[in-house]
C-alpha cells in the first residue's frame, strides 16, 4: 500500500480512537480526571505555540504568559452575558464595547488568538531585532508590560478582582478540537518549505539571509503564529478554570510552558505533546509532596511550592545531563514506526 | 561571451575602525567569465565578498550589478536579484537534511504565500512539489543524491562543499561567488574541483567570481585575475600576466611560488 495512504488512514484511525475515548472518558471519569485530560490539551497547545517560537525558529522568547493572558481576557469578555459584566465591574462602570459584546464560544476563542497576535506584532517589531538572550529580556518585560495595563484597565478588565464565573464552554471534545486545530496548522506549515525556512533561521541566521530569506519578515511571521496559538491557549485555559485574575499570569506560567517546551525537545512536534502529558500528571500527583507528612514520627507540615522546587530540580536535570529533551529534534511518525517493527521482526 | 560587467566595483572602500579592509578597489566581472579574486592571508578578499552579498555597506564606492547599483541593499534583496554565494567556513543549516537545505535555497523564487499550504491549496502543493523535485535535480547533478535524507552537519566535508554550491545554484542565481571552495582539499579533489567549476559556468550558464589560494585551481580556471594587498589593488590580467607581474610574486615571496605551479 502506498504508504502516504496508509498514513493518512492511520491518523483518520488515532483521531477516531481519540475521540472515542474522549467520549468515554466524558461520561466514565471523575471530574478531577477529566480536568487533567482537559489541561493536558491546553498544555499542549501552549507548548507547541512556544515551541515554534523558540524549538523551530529559534527565538528565545519569555513573553507567553503576556499572549495567554490577552487570550483569557479577551476570551472572558466575548462570552460573558452583559448583565454578568455590569454586576461584576464593581470598582469601575465596565465601558462601553465591551458592555455590550456577547459572542458565541469558538468566536471568543478565537478572537483571543486574533488579539494575541496582533500584540504580538506590536511586540516583535522593536524587539525581533535583538538576538539571544536581550530578546528573552525584552519579551519578559513586554509580558508584564502587559499585565500591568490588564490590572490598571479596570473599566475593561475589572482590574486586580479579575474576571469570576465565566461560563464553561470547553468540555474535553472541544478542547482537545482545539489541539487538533493547532496540530494541524503547525504540521502542515512546518512540513512546507516555510518550515524549512523558519529551520534554516534558528540553524544560521546569516546564512539565511544570504540565501534569499528575509530573516526579520519570517522571524516576525513565526513570533505571530506562536502568539496566536498562545492567545488560544489562554483563552481555554481561562475558560476551563472559570475564573481569571492578573496574578495568574506572571512568569510562573511561562516558565511552566518553557519547561514543557525544553523536557520533551526544542523542534520535535512529538515530543512536546508526550511532555505535556507526562508534565501535567506529575505536576498533579506531586500536589501529595505539598502536604503535611509524618517522617520518623515528626510531623511535617505542608509546603506550599514545594511541587515547583521538585520541578526546578528535574529541569535543572534536564539541562545538565539531558539537554536535547526527550525527543530532541526527532519526531515519532508512522514511517519510523513501521521501520521499528520491521527491524524487530528481522532481528 | 559578452563582454558589458555584470558586476563593477566603483572606487569601493570599506574601513573598519583604523582598518582599512578595502582601499578604494575598483574592479568588473564579465559575465560568463570565470574570474578570480586572489591575494596573501587579511588582503580584504572575504570583505569585498561581504561588501557585494550587502553585509556590509562600503563607507565610500558603488557595487554595480547588471548596471545598477546595489550598495547597501539587505542581503536577501542581494540574492533576489542573482547573486549567490558561498562562506570561507561552510554554513550549512547543519540540523536540516540536504533535500531541505537545497529548498531553503529555493525560497526565495517561491511564489505562494506561507498560508497557502495550510490552507491546502493546490498551487501551493504544486508549487512545493516542483520545488522539491528541482532540489533532488539539482543533488543529482552534484552527485549528492546519495545524501539526500542526511542531515548536512553529517555530510563529509567535500560533500558539505558541493552541497553549499547545490544550495547557491537552488536560488537561480546569475553570479556565483565562491570563497576559497578549495579550502581543505587535497591535490585530486582540487583537480575535481576545476573540472567542476568549468562544468558550473557551461551547465548552469553562470558567471563566477571566486577567492582561491590555491594558486592551480586559480591559474586553471580563471579568464581573469585580480590581486589584492591591503585592500589595495596591485594587479589584474590573466593567468600568465599575473604569474610573470613583478609586485604579485613580491606580494607572495615567502609564501606561494606562483611559478612551481605552471
Ligand atoms: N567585521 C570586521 N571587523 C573588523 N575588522 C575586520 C572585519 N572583517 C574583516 N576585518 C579586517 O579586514 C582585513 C581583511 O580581512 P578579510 O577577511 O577580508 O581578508 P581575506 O583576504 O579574506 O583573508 P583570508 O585569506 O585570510 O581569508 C583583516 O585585517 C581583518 O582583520
Ligand atoms: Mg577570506
Amino acid at each position: 500500500m502506498n504508504s502516504v495512504i496508509r498514513n493518512r488512514l492511520l491518523n483518520v484511525l488515532l483521531i477516531a480512537v481519540l475521540g472515542l475515548f474522549l467520549y468515554w472518558a466524558e461520561h466514565n471519569l471523575d471530574g478531577y480526571k477529566i480536568q487533567i485530560l482537559n489541561l493536558i490539551a491546553v498544555n499542549a497547545i501552549l507548548a507547541l505555540s512556544l515551541n515554534l517560537i523558540y524549538g523551530f525558529t529559534g527565538m528565545f522568547s519569555l513573553g507567553h504568559a503576556g499572549f495567554m493572558a490577552i487570550g483569557a481576557y479577551v476570551s472572558a469578555l466575548c462570552v460573558l452575558s452583559p448583565d454578568q459584566k455590569e454586576m461584576m465591574w464593581i470598582l469601575e462602570e465596565v465601558v462601553w464595547p465591551v458592555s455590550v459584546i456577547h459572542t458565541p464560544f469558538w468566536f471568543s476563542v478565537l478572537a483571543g488568538g486574533i488579539l494575541a497576535a496582533l500584540f504580538g506584532l506590536i511586540i516583535a517589531l522593536p524587539v525581533l531585532r535583538l538576538g539571544g538572550d536581550y530578546l528573552g529580556i525584552a519579551t519578559l518585560g513586554f509580558a508584564e508590560i502587559i499585565r500591568v495595563l490588564i490590572v490598571n484597565a479596570t473599566p475593561i478588565t475589572n482590574g486586580s478582582l479579575g474576571i469570576k464565573g465565566i461560563p464553561m464552554h470547553s468540555t474535553l471534545l472541544v478542547n482537545y478540537a482545539w489541539l487538533l486545530v493547532t496540530l494541524y496548522c503547525l504540521i502542515r506549515l512546518l512540513n512546507s518549505n516555510v518550515g524549512n525556512v523558519f529551520k534554516a533561521i534558528r540553524d544560521d541566521e546569516i546564512a539565511a539571509r544570504v540565501m534569499g530569506v528575509n530573516v526579520f519578515g519570517y522571524k516576525v511571521l513565526s513570533f505571530c503564529i506562536g502568539a496566536f496559538f498562545a492567545g488560544i491557549g489562554g483563552a481555554l485555559m481561562g475558560n476551563l478554570l472559570t475564573t481569571i485574575d492578573p496574578k495568574m499570569f506572571t512568569f510562573l506560567l511561562t516558565f511552566n510552558v518553557l519547561m514543557i517546551v525544553v523536557a520533551g525537545g526544542l523542534g520535535s512536534i512529538t515530543g512536546s505533546l508526550l511532555s505535556s502529558a507526562i508534565i501535567t500528571v506529575l505536576l498533579e500527583s506531586l500536589r501529595a509532596v505539598e502536604d503535611p507528612f509524618s517522617l520518623a514520627g515528626f510531623d511535617v507540615p505542608g509546603i506550599p511550592g514545594m511541587r515547583m522546587v521538585v520541578f526546578s530540580l528535574v529541569l535543572l536535570c534536564i539541562i545538565l545531563y539531558r539537554r536535547e529533551g526527550l525527543m530532541g529534534m526527532r519526531e515519532i511518525t508512522w514511517n519510523a514506526l513501521f521501520r521499528f517493527i520491521d527491524r524487530r521482526k528481522h532481528a | 561571451m559578452s563582454t558589458s560587467p555584470l558586476l563593477a566595483l566603483d572606487s569601493v572602500t570599506m574601513r573598519f575602525g583604523g582598518v582599512v579592509a578595502v582601499d578604494n578597489l575598483s574592479l568588473h566581472v564579465p559575465a560568463g567569465s570565470v574570474t578570480g579574486l586572489i591575494g596573501p592571508n587579511g588582503a580584504g578578499k572575504t570583505t569585498v565578498f561581504n561588501v557585494i552579498t550587502g553585509f556590509y555597506t562600503p563607507q565610500a564606492g558603488n557595487v554595480r550589478f547588471r548596471g545598477e547599483t546595489i550598495t547597501g541593499r539587505q542581503p536577501h534583496l542581494i540574492c533576489k536579484a542573482g547573486i549567490a554565494r558561498t562562506f570561507q567556513n561552510i554554513r550549512l543549516f547543519g540540523n536540516e537534511t540536504a533535500l531541505q537545505n537545497v529548498m531553503i535555497g529555493c525560497h526565495v523564487r517561491q511564489k505562494s504565500a506561507w498560508w497557502m499550504p495550510v490552507l491546502c491549496l493546490p498551487q501551493a502543493a504544486r508549487e512545493e512539489r516542483a520545488i522539491a523535485e528541482k532540489s533532488l535535480e539539482l543533488l543529482k547533478r552534484l552527485d549528492l543524491m546519495i545524501y539526500a535524507g542526511e542531515k548536512a552537519s553529517s555530510l563529509p566535508y567535500g560533500a558539505q562543499r558541493r552541497l553549499e554550491i547545490a544550495r547557491a545554484l537552488a536560488t537561480d542565481p546569475s553570479l556565483l561567488v565562491l570563497d576559497e571552495p578549495a579550502a581543505g582539499m587535497n591535490p585530486q579533489e582540487s583537480q575535481a574541483l576545476m573540472h567542476f567549476i568549468e562544468r558550473l559556468r557551461t551547465e548552469f550558464n553562470l558567471t563566477i567570481l571566486l577567492i582561491e589560494h590555491d594558486m592551480k585551481v586559480v591559474m586553471g580556471v580563471c579568464d581573469h585575475i585580480w590581486v589584492l594587498e591591503y585592500g589595495k589593488l596591485i594587479a589584474d590580467g590573466d593567468a600568465q600576466a599575473i604569474r610573470n607581474n613583478p609586485k604579485v610574486i613580491e606580494a607572495y615571496l615567502g609564501g606561494e611560488d606562483l611559478n612551481s605551479h605552471a
